[in-house]
């Protein structure tokens, strides 16, 4: 059956709220839709810019915040080397500027309360926005499913979200939290120093109260490869993986 | 509606009419996928030709690389909003895959189903008159898993979530059956000139 929250998403104007510094490569851009979304965690938008000559260019954001925080939505936006729209928003967008947007999209990478835990996330940079949205999900619907978050980023500054991660982790209520740093190979704030491989995995899964029911995987394309493949000879069944696979940084 | 502040950046006058609208040009290969990678070795993979539930014909993998070989370089479109132009795909025809098994195509519609699961439609006329293959080399070498090797569909003139990875049969079915992402919110017929990304476009 067609989800009917599917039905056909109409380009509108939305409007910069609100912007804050995350990292030093990733700013939050917080967009009030003209007509509110229907969305879910793990959903995404896309965003179209147009220039004076009609020339347009669109690109899809996960969606960060989570429905119970409201109708405006909270889109982090990373900084790429020679990105089009990234510069746009890092370089030129500020508060009050219409943007066009259209969503929500995708009816796959998606986690509420009811679907059940435990719930494995696997995040690599700017890769845990969708995730964040299911933590805020759950912390904001005062579940206590048990979802454990295994975060990969280069450098500790790089962690997007560090404080309330830590914050949802200290109220000890079954979320749980573990960093791994690429490129800090002596960082004492986090538990690994590596990129994930099948016994880091392994270790996820002693943490868990039992086998995850899904586990959701997002990053860039290298990452999500190399951690599915990860997951797998950690022996996790294949039909239980979601990917989301962000940007066109892949062989 | 123009967005201030907004100059962008054009492709160059050679290619702009070989790009679709909104999508970017990448020099990389444009992904969209549900799950991790399968790994499928030639020894296990086959490809089934059905209708409805019937098997009609079926290969192994030496059976399929006897079939005639065809070269096909296409630009191709993915949903996500990337375009790559000039790839270079070697594999069968689907023309020369129902030759070979001596039908006329029974229905109007197809299903391209993958190891993992995964299925997509596709109407018939897309399919043939040279416009569609099972790809099993990209670029000279063997495909890639990433890729979707050992073999995938290539339908070039669709977005590219119509060329189903890891492919393990096409099925004739009477209706127009919704695959996977389409019944995800994406396009039941995909078709990038007329930006048909999404449900309703």
């Amino acid at each position: 059956m067609q989800d009917p929250a599917l039905a056909k998403a109409e380009w509108q104007p939305a409007t910069i709220t609100e912007i804050v510094r995350r990292t030093p490569r990733v700013t939050s851009f917080f967009l009030q839709p003209s007509k509110p979304l229907a969305y879910r965690p793990g959903q995404h938008v896309d965003l179209r810019l147009s220039a004076p000559d009609g020339y347009q260019t669109q690109r899809s954001y996960s969606i960060a915040s989570t429905p119970e925080q409201g109708e405006i939505i909270e889109l982090a936006i990373e900084r790429l080397d020679d990105g089009e729209v990234s510069s746009f928003f890092h370089d030129i967008a500020i508060i009050g500027d219409e943007i066009e947007l259209r969503g929500p999209i995708g009816g796959h990478f998606i986690w509420t309360v009811e679907d059940g835990a435990p719930i494995l996330l696997i995040g690599g940079g700017s890769g845990v926005a969708p995730l964040i949205s299911m933590v805020r999900h759950r912390a904001a619907q005062q579940s206590l499913a048990p979802i454990l978050l295994l975060y990969s980023a280069r450098t500790a500054e790089e962690l997007i979200f560090h404080d309330e991660l830590l914050a949802f982790k200290q109220s000890g209520n079954g979320f749980d939290l573990a960093l791994t740093l690429t490129r800090e190979p002596n960082s004492q704030a986090s538990e690994y120093t590596r990129r994930i491989d099948p016994p880091m995995i392994a270790d996820m899964l002693e943490r868990l109260p039992s086998p995850p029911k899904e586990v959701f995987v997002c990053g860039s394309n290298a990452f999500v490869t190399a951690a599915a493949d990860a997951l797998i000879a950690a022996n996790i069944p294949a039909g239980i993986i979601r990917t989301e696979r962000y940007g066109n940084a892949s062989a | 509606m123009t967005t201030r502040g907004f100059t962008g950046r054009r492709p160059s006058p050679e290619t702009t009419d070989r790009i679709p609208p909104g999508q970017s040009l990448t020099e990389d290969f444009p992904v969209l996928s549900a799950g991790p990678t399968p790994r499928v070795r030639t020894e296990d993979w086959s490809f089934t030709l059905k209708e409805g539930p019937k098997p009609l014909i079926k290969w192994n993998w030496d059976e399929f690389n006897k079939l005639p070989q065809t070269k096909f370089t296409r630009d191709i479109h993915c949903v996500t909003a990337w375009s790559k132009l000039d790839t270079a795909w070697q594999g069968v025809l689907i023309d020369d895959i129902f030759a070979e098994a001596g039908l006329e195509p029974p229905t109007e519609f197809m299903l391209a189903h993958s190891f993992d699961g995964y299925a997509t439609n596709v109407p018939v006329r897309d399919l043939t008159g040279g416009k569609a293959m099972i790809a099993t080399f990209y670029s000279g070498k063997p495909l890639e898993a990433e890729h979707g090797g050992p073999a995938r569909l290539l339908v070039p003139h669709l977005y590219f979530w119509k060329s189903a990875k890891w492919i393990n049969g096409l099925q004739f079915t009477t209706r127009d059956e919704p695959g996977f992402w389409e019944l995800r919110g994406y396009h039941i017929y995909g078709d990038p000139w007329r930006e048909q990304r999404y449900t309703g476009d």
